[in-house]
């Protein structure tokens, strides 16, 4: 009874707690700098234990409303907890936390003298990411997109050298869409006086017509946009996760897009609805199309780079593509919004294992180009593994995560052709080729990593190649999402994800699943 | 229909196996062990499954349901999918047994992947041959493709390498259009069941989508390398020999001419096929393909290359009985799976064994091979008939019955169809130009050099070891007692296929 209760707070408590981690950190730091990292995942692990009570929560007794402060919601911030701000919060949580137990060794060997300032910043960063999860105000949420967006800036350009060049582009471009987002919200309150979505989906329907309404509309996309890299808007991106710490690159890449395509996602379905969409039909297009081109751009910007994580930055502008297209799908075709949904979670999973792998290769020998990874596969046998893995998931071989996304889309794309008519099939073309594509950018990685021989071997010596282990604090979290690929994969194809689905489906309007 | 077990188990042997090569890969009996274990445990559990099947039931085994409604993964076991798993289950203990030999005479490098990868091949190919749906058959299908490429690349050389980039350009481009027409045919009639004679629902779609739908789902099974589309499959013969006969005869192609068959028999079915005229455009492509392989063959100095267009054009004699659309057509294209299966991997491991004991991989340097290697190339004489279809062999029954196939489709069909009837013979007399100068190098020839007569009198036999030399053996014996049993009647040596053919035959056109 008494867990049922406090359930009902969980939403403010996974902020609360987090922000107050951050500050005890701080000041733990001072006496003693190594406690900042168990402290950090002490209060991850728990926050994620309330994002499981929360889960159960929402699916058993529905939608959680918290007040802050007692205060009735037009008017206070009201924090509402549906099934996908759910869903989201724990997988960013559990992807925090396997980022943080990774970071432990990776941030004690490439900073070794910002352990504490970086531990406090990660923190925030978490808070911030969890505070756009759960809030159901507007405002609100820009006030913690600005807090993780500070943090990703900060923690970025830890690393210091070329990553403070690329901080300083992320933190001119993620202003630029900061501010529009924040002009979407002024026009709004401009027009409706209100800050509460819920409220706002209220008092919108009779202004669908405004010209500040839809400017609004435009605002939230374009500012989002840049949040997530969506492509053409993705140039503060490659530099940003290539030169970042590893720790953050794979963080920053598994959760903080992530939690940018769930604002997207808040902001088009619950602040505007889809009957706004309904009404300017060539929106969700247009969406489409903008992804389409994202994806294969993405994908062939990837296959010229040489550099490793900045191939993987290229595939996450690829793979946002992916979830944009879902989203722009979802008007027309529930599976659509089922495949962004899945993809969440899945790309999350895919590229966090392949940031952690390509950290694991520059902690350990300091490899970054992959024309340097000949006889990889024989050094570090499990780290490839993991990648190995996660790669095949990013090409879309079942029964992997990646292959369920491509699943739902591709269906999606054939539904929305009873609408769009033949371009829907252009999507389909799109998806599989971008498979192919993906296959090509990852083969070469696979193909050096374990059979092209290196000099030595070639030279004759059949010297056995000496493994190179990395700690088991690095390797563990990579080998548990490397088997998340396939587990995951599995599940979706599974009915298990149904209460979630219907619960999503049926807050945003669009009925239960077919 | 039956709720059983079983197929889980099956498909559990090689799922098991496969961690444990990995976890012994330091010891190399102990994981040879599990692979031959993981063989004979699902040749046997295959086997437990033929008298339900003989019986006429179908053993079903559903994992769950997945989010797309009316579409289960899971297993159904009927009497075609069981030729292909006998097929696929008893040659695996036999290329195991002949890979251990074949690897350790050759002091081969990264064994330990060799087996693993293997054993992941055998659960893709006995995943497609059980899958209930076309989902499942896509998702094992997809894993067949990503194992076999480590066999593939095994030399790691830069020509393997560059063999392998093209063996996954064609067959992962060819599992896009396999998994486009499999979520077609699910929008379209909302199942992916594998139903006798055909989805009901996809009748009803338009006549062009369906004709799209076809070809995608003929591209998607790029695995038959049928023509112009075959050129990765003599590329791939850069593997090592075993894995050529894992390829050419078990796993991968034949998973392309089952896939084949299942579209047309128990996707589309008979009539819509023949309403649509997709048969007579399938035979059209199988025909080209038979003779334009065959005058590829012949051309070929390489053994194993010529063996691969020869099994391109062997793959297409599937393709065309299924592609008649007759009770005989169809009865010889299901019989050829297995049939042609044990034929081409004698062959296969023949031309390994040559390797092993003398290196040499042209024929024209095999003058008088025949004479060191008496054995070998009996076994070899023996399929080579089968491929000509000459009686004591059983490729003679497929290819009776596709030319009889052949015959009832002209005689219900069209007229056009007793074209077949001719194309059918003309690739046999092909099959013999090709194969019969292989025997007459190899037994009647002089080795270059040693010409006079005590030469000859000196050469002594020089077998592969007996590892290699047991299972081509046993597979050219069956070749020849598979035909055996057709006149005598047992069953029993044969495992029952005539008979499950006939239950096949039987739920495509009762």
């Amino acid at each position: 009874m008494v867990r049922l209760i406090l359930a009902e707070h969980f939403p403010v408590l996974v902020v609360a707690v987090s922000l107050l981690s951050a500050f005890t950190i701080l000041i733990a730091g001072w006496v003693n700098k190594k406690t900042s990292c168990p402290i950090s995942i002490a209060t991850i692990s728990v926050q994620l234990l309330m994002a499981f009570f929360i889960v159960n929560h929402v699916l058993t007794k529905g939608t959680i409303h918290y007040r802050l402060g007692g205060w009735a919601p037009p008017w206070g911030i009201e924090y509402v907890i549906d099934a996908l701000n759910a869903y989201v919060l724990v997988v960013i949580l559990f992807l925090s936390l396997i980022c943080a137990i990774y970071s432990k060794r990776s941030v004690e060997k490439e900073q070794p003298h910002k352990i504490v300032p970086f531990y406090v910043v990660f923190q925030l960063l978490i808070t911030g990411l969890c505070g756009i999860t759960v809030t159901g105000d507007i405002f609100n949420m820009y006030v913690f997109l600005e807090i993780a967006s500070l943090a990703a800036y900060a923690l970025i350009a830890v690393a210091g050298g070329r990553a403070l060049k690329a901080s300083y582009n992320y933190v001119i471009m993620g202003s630029i869409g900061a501010c529009f987002f924040l002009l979407g919200i002024g026009f709004l309150y401009a027009v409706t006086g209100s800050l509460n979505m819920a409220d706002l989906s209220r008092l919108l329907p009779p202004l669908y017509g405004n010209k500040v309404v839809q400017a609004a509309f435009v605002f939230f996309a374009v500012g989002l946009s840049i949040k997530v890299a969506l492509f053409p808007l993705h140039i503060w991106q490659p530099d940003a996760y290539t030169y970042a710490p590893s720790a953050v690159s794979a963080i920053i890449a598994a959760t903080m897009s992530k939690v940018s395509v769930y604002a997207l996602i808040r902001v088009i379905y619950s602040v505007f609805t889809l009957d706004f969409i309904r009404i300017y039909d060539g929106v969700d297009i247009a969406i489409c199309w903008i992804a389409a081109i994202g994806i294969i751009a993405g994908s062939v910007l990837a296959i010229v780079q040489n550099n490793l994580k900045r191939m993987l930055a290229y595939s996450s502008v690829a793979q946002i593509g992916y979830i944009v297209l879902g989203i722009g799908l979802s008007p027309i075709s529930a599976w659509g919004l089922l495949g962004a949904i899945a993809h969440i979670s899945n790309h999350a999973i895919m590229k966090g294992c392949l940031f952690l792998a390509a950290g694991a290769f520059i902690y350990k020998l300091g490899l970054w180009d992959i024309r340097d990874f000949a006889g990889l596969g024989k050094k570090m046998p499990y780290a490839s593994a993991a990648f190995t893995i996660a790669a095949i998931s990013m090409i879309g071989i079942p029964p992997s995560t990646g292959f369920a996304t491509k699943l739902f889309l591709i269906f999606a794309s054939l539904k929305a052709s009873e609408v769009l008519s033949s371009s829907a099939y252009v999507f389909v073309v799109v998806l599989l080729l971008s498979s192919l594509l993906n296959l090509v950018y990852f083969w070469r990685v696979i193909e050096r990593m374990y059979f092209v021989k290196t000099e030595e071997e070639t030279n004759g010596g059949e010297k056995e190649a000496k493994k190179a282990d990395i700690p088991i604090s690095m390797l563990v979290p990579m080998l548990i999402l490397a088997i998340l690929c396939i587990v995951v994969g599995i599940l979706w194809l599974t009915q298990a994800p149904l209460p979630l689905i219907n619960e999503t489906f049926s807050r945003f309007g669009m009925g239960v699943m077919p | 229909m039956v709720e059983l077990m079983t197929p889980l188990f099956v498909i559990l042997c090689p799922a098991i196996a496969a961690p444990m090569i990995l976890l012994f890969g330091k010891r190399p009996n102990i994981r040879e062990g599990w692979t031959i274990a993981a063989g004979i445990a699902m040749f046997s559990l295959v086997l437990s499954m033929l008298p339900t099947i003989l019986d006429g039931e179908v053993i079903k085994c559903t994992f769950f349901q997945t989010l797309f409604e009316g579409v289960a993964f899971g297993f159904k076991v009927d009497a075609f999918g069981i030729i292909f798993a006998l097929t696929a289950s008893s040659l695996w203990i036999l290329v195991s047994f002949y890979s251990i030999g074949y690897m350790r005479s050759l002091h081969e490098h990264a064994q330990t992947r060799y087996f693993f990868s293997f054993a992941i091949a055998i659960f893709g190919g006995i995943g497609i041959a059980m899958s209930a749906n076309l989902l499942t058959m896509f998702v094992f299908y997809e894993i067949l493709t990503v194992s076999t490429y480590p066999l593939v690349i095994h030399d790691q050389t830069p020509e393997a390498l560059s063999a392998g980039r093209k063996y996954f350009a064609y067959l992962l481009t060819s599992g896009c259009f396999f998994l486009f027409a499999v979520i077609m045919t699910y929008y379209l009639t909302g199942t992916t069941d594998f139903t006798n004679g055909g989805i009901p629902a996809l009748g009803s779609a338009s006549r062009l989508i369906l004709v799209i739908l076809f070809f995608c789902f003929l591209l998607g099974f790029l695995k038959a390398a049928w023509m112009p589309f075959h050129s990765w499959l003599p590329t791939a013969m850069i593997a090592p020999t075993p894995v050529s006969a894992l390829l050419h005869a078990v796993a991968v192609v034949k998973a392309g001419v089952f896939g084949i068959v299942r579209i047309v028999c128990f996707i589309y079915g008979v009539d819509l096929m023949t309403s649509l005229g997709l048969g007579l455009a399938l035979a059209c492509i199988a025909a080209f393909t038979m003779i334009v392989a065959n005058l590829f063959a012949i051309a070929q100095d390489n053994l194993k290359r010529r063996l691969a267009y020869s099994t391109i054009n062997q793959l297409s004699y599937i393709i065309l009985g299924a592609a008649l659309l007759t009770q005989d057509g169809i009865r010889g294209a299901m019989m050829h799976i297995p049939f042609h299966g044990y034929m081409k991997i004698t062959l296969f491991l023949c031309a390994g064994a040559i390797m092993v004991v003398t290196g040499k991989k042209n024929i024209s340097e095999m003058a008088g091979i025949g004479r060191t290697m008496p054995v070998t190339m009996l076994a070899f004489s023996i399929g080579a008939l089968g491929m000509s279809g000459i009686p004591p062999v059983v490729g003679f029954m497929s290819k009776w019955y596709l030319c009889l196939g052949s015959v009832r489709a002209y005689e219900i069909i069209s007229p056009v169809m007793i074209t077949f009837l001719f194309v059918l013979l003309i690739a046999s007399l092909l099959d013999v130009v090709y194969f019969f100068p292989i025997i007459h190098t190899a037994f009647f020839k002089r080795p270059e050099g040693e010409g006079n007569e005590e030469g000859m009198e000196k050469e002594k036999i020089k077998e592969a070891p007996l590892f290699m030399l047991i299972p081509l053996t046993i597979t050219a014996i069956f070749s020849v007692i598979f035909l055996l049993d057709f006149i005598l009647g047992l069953n029993i040596i044969s495992m029952y296929i005539y008979e499950l053919v006939e239950i096949a035959v039987g739920n495509v056109i009762p």
